[in-house]
């Protein structure tokens, strides 16, 4: 939207009310945690032990789980954006599924099909011996599974937005494949990549139903902070709780303002 | 799962419905001649339908103008049974309607502290009712209705052939117990005293019910939990006994919530879990007496 277009809005005091009133929805639970976080011993719960450990849990599954997004979620947004075959309709609702799906179910579905029981866990786990659940390869693949869509759809309506007669004139001006992809597509998917990866970390970080199902919760080992501000709220330490919490606050909204600001994603 | 044998436990034609607990992801959402009502902002639906026991005006007069619904906070353990109780209690009192809301012992403490409009607490571990009571949140002393002791839950068959605690400790072994401030987690940690042994386990699930899912989906080669589970899950998995030297035995106490909604059923509730009809279906399940 143009700064033309917003200057031509007038005032509208119910708009503007509701507005207000959205916001204030937002902003209240904020004010809360940070009122009732217990100051005096904010820094000694962050720095203990098991919340660093559960912090560094989150910071290299959420960045793994986004990584894997990108590797393997890019050429997923593509087929769909880009592919014309039977099925592709079905295909994209399966692939995001897991957005609506609620995440305790995902855990469960994740459990029946990679658990060490599952249909491809079982297998898995006689030839290697090995097995995802309770490990930190577990928690990654349950925030992928839940996050990677984000990733998906979002990347996906950025394709289908370009313009694809830009890539065909560059084609004809005599660009090949790999240059146009670079010099054309990329630079106009950019907005949507970097959003699509901020929206895909953002909600790696924040998993908890697929991860506790899955995963299990193992101080510094499958605990991520969700996990651990859950476990502690639940243990009745509301104080450790509400201290995490702004941790992850403060992270998130850093990421968000970064974002915001970032230049091409206007 | 779990929820299986809380199924097949209760009965489809149970009048009585049934909370929902963090692991359990199997809504029961009856619809036959019942409302459906929301609790809170627990994760908490239940509904409730009776077909032959209609509530009315006469039936709830005669059996002590008892009426309304009767919320009952219960530890993950006591699924099986309090779904049996509360079944007889509706119909020793049609006119009130039991829902349940089970999850671990330190969760419903902390939720009854901050306000969760319940009628009833029943714990695993007189520490979490201490959490309740420390906090003012309860009227009259609490009162033992029953006691629980561990086992080892494995899979059906024990295939690792698990026979003690010791084995446990074997680091090829995935043991799974509750957490520590869950009452099935002390349990765990005191049995690992007693039994002198270091056991390392692969996850700390937030009630009784995550271990069970576990050990009964073969994500977990062993589990502690009680052995009133391993007889619920008989079908499901195997239970490997603890000696009486190496075990604990956790006592359960039942309070009244203080400002309970529905104060005159929840007194009448646990007085019928502490009498004999009550005592006789949490021994059916191998619940001990209280000690």
């Amino acid at each position: 939207m143009s700064a033309v277009d917003q200057q031509k809005q007038p005032f509208n005091p119910l708009l503007a009310l509701l507005a207000a009133l959205a916001a204030l929805f937002f902003v209240f639970p904020l004010i809360g945690l940070i009122t009732g976080a217990p100051w005096g011993h904010v820094g000694e719960v962050i720095t203990s032990k098991s919340s660093l450990d559960a912090l560094g849990l989150s910071i290299i599954a959420s960045l793994s789980s986004t990584a894997i997004a990108l590797m393997f979620g890019f050429p997923l947004a593509w087929l769909l954006a880009r592919g014309r075959f039977r099925g592709k309709g079905l295909l994209r609702g399966l692939t995001t599924l897991p957005m609506v799906l609620p995440p305790v179910v995902g855990g469960i579905a994740l459990l029946l099909a990679y658990g060490r029981r599952g249909i491809i866990g079982e297998p898995l786990d006689k030839a290697t011996g090995f097995s995802l659940p309770f490990t930190l390869a577990g928690v990654i693949v349950a925030e992928s599974f839940v996050a990677m869509p984000f990733f998906v759809l979002t990347v996906e309506s950025g394709l289908r937005s370009i313009n694809q007669r830009l890539e065909d004139a560059a084609r004809s001006l005599g660009a090949g494949r790999a240059m146009v992809f670079r010099r054309v597509t990329l630079p106009l998917l950019w907005p949507s990549l970097i959003a699509g990866t901020v929206l895909t970390w953002a909600r790696a970080l924040g998993e908890f139903g697929a991860t506790i199902t899955f995963a299990g919760n193992l101080p510094g080992r499958t605990q991520t902070m969700p996990l651990a501000v859950y476990i502690s709220q639940s243990s009745g330490k509301m104080d450790e709780a509400i201290a995490l919490s702004l941790v992850l606050v403060v992270v998130s909204l850093v990421v968000m303002i970064v974002r915001r600001q970032s230049p091409g994603t206007g | 799962m779990r929820g299986d044998a809380a199924a097949s436990g209760s009965g489809c034609d149970s009048p009585v419905s049934f909370g929902l607990g963090r692991y359990r992801p199997r809504r029961r959402v009856r619809t036959l001649t019942g409302v459906c009502v929301a609790v809170g902002a627990l994760v908490l639906v239940g509904c409730s339908s009776s077909s032959t026991t209609a509530p009315s005006a006469g039936s709830s007069a005669a059996a002590g103008n008892l009426s309304g619904t009767l919320v009952v906070f219960a530890a993950t353990s006591l699924t099986e049974a309090f779904d049996k109780i509360g079944a007889q209690f509706h119909q020793a009192h049609p006119g009130v309607t039991v829902k349940f809301n089970y999850n671990g012992s330190s969760s419903l403490a902390t939720s009854i502290t901050q306000g969760a409009p319940a009628d009833v607490f029943a714990s695993a571990s007189p520490k979490n009712m201490a959490t309740v009571t420390d906090a003012g949140d309860a009227t009259g002393t609490p009162q033992t209705f029953t006691s629980n002791t561990g086992e080892i839950m494995v899979e059906s068959g024990n295939p690792m052939h698990i026979k003690t605690v010791k084995d446990l400790a074997n680091p090829k072994v995935k043991v799974v117990v509750c957490a520590p401030t869950v009452p099935c987690g002390a349990v765990a940690t005191a049995i690992f005293k007693n039994a002198g042994v270091t056991v390392k386990p692969v996850s700390e699930e937030q009630n009784v019910g995550g271990v069970v899912t576990k050990v009964t989906l073969g994500e977990a080669d062993a589990g502690i939990v009680y052995v009133t589970d391993v007889k619920a899950n008989e079908t499901k998995a195997t239970g490997v006994p603890i000696p009486a030297d190496q075990n604990d035995v956790t006592e359960y106490p039942i309070v009244q919530v203080k400002g309970a909604p529905n104060s005159s059923a929840a007194k009448a509730f646990i007085s019928y879990v502490l009498g004999p009809a009550g005592q006789q279906v949490l021994a059916s399940f191998g619940f001990m007496p209280p000690g």
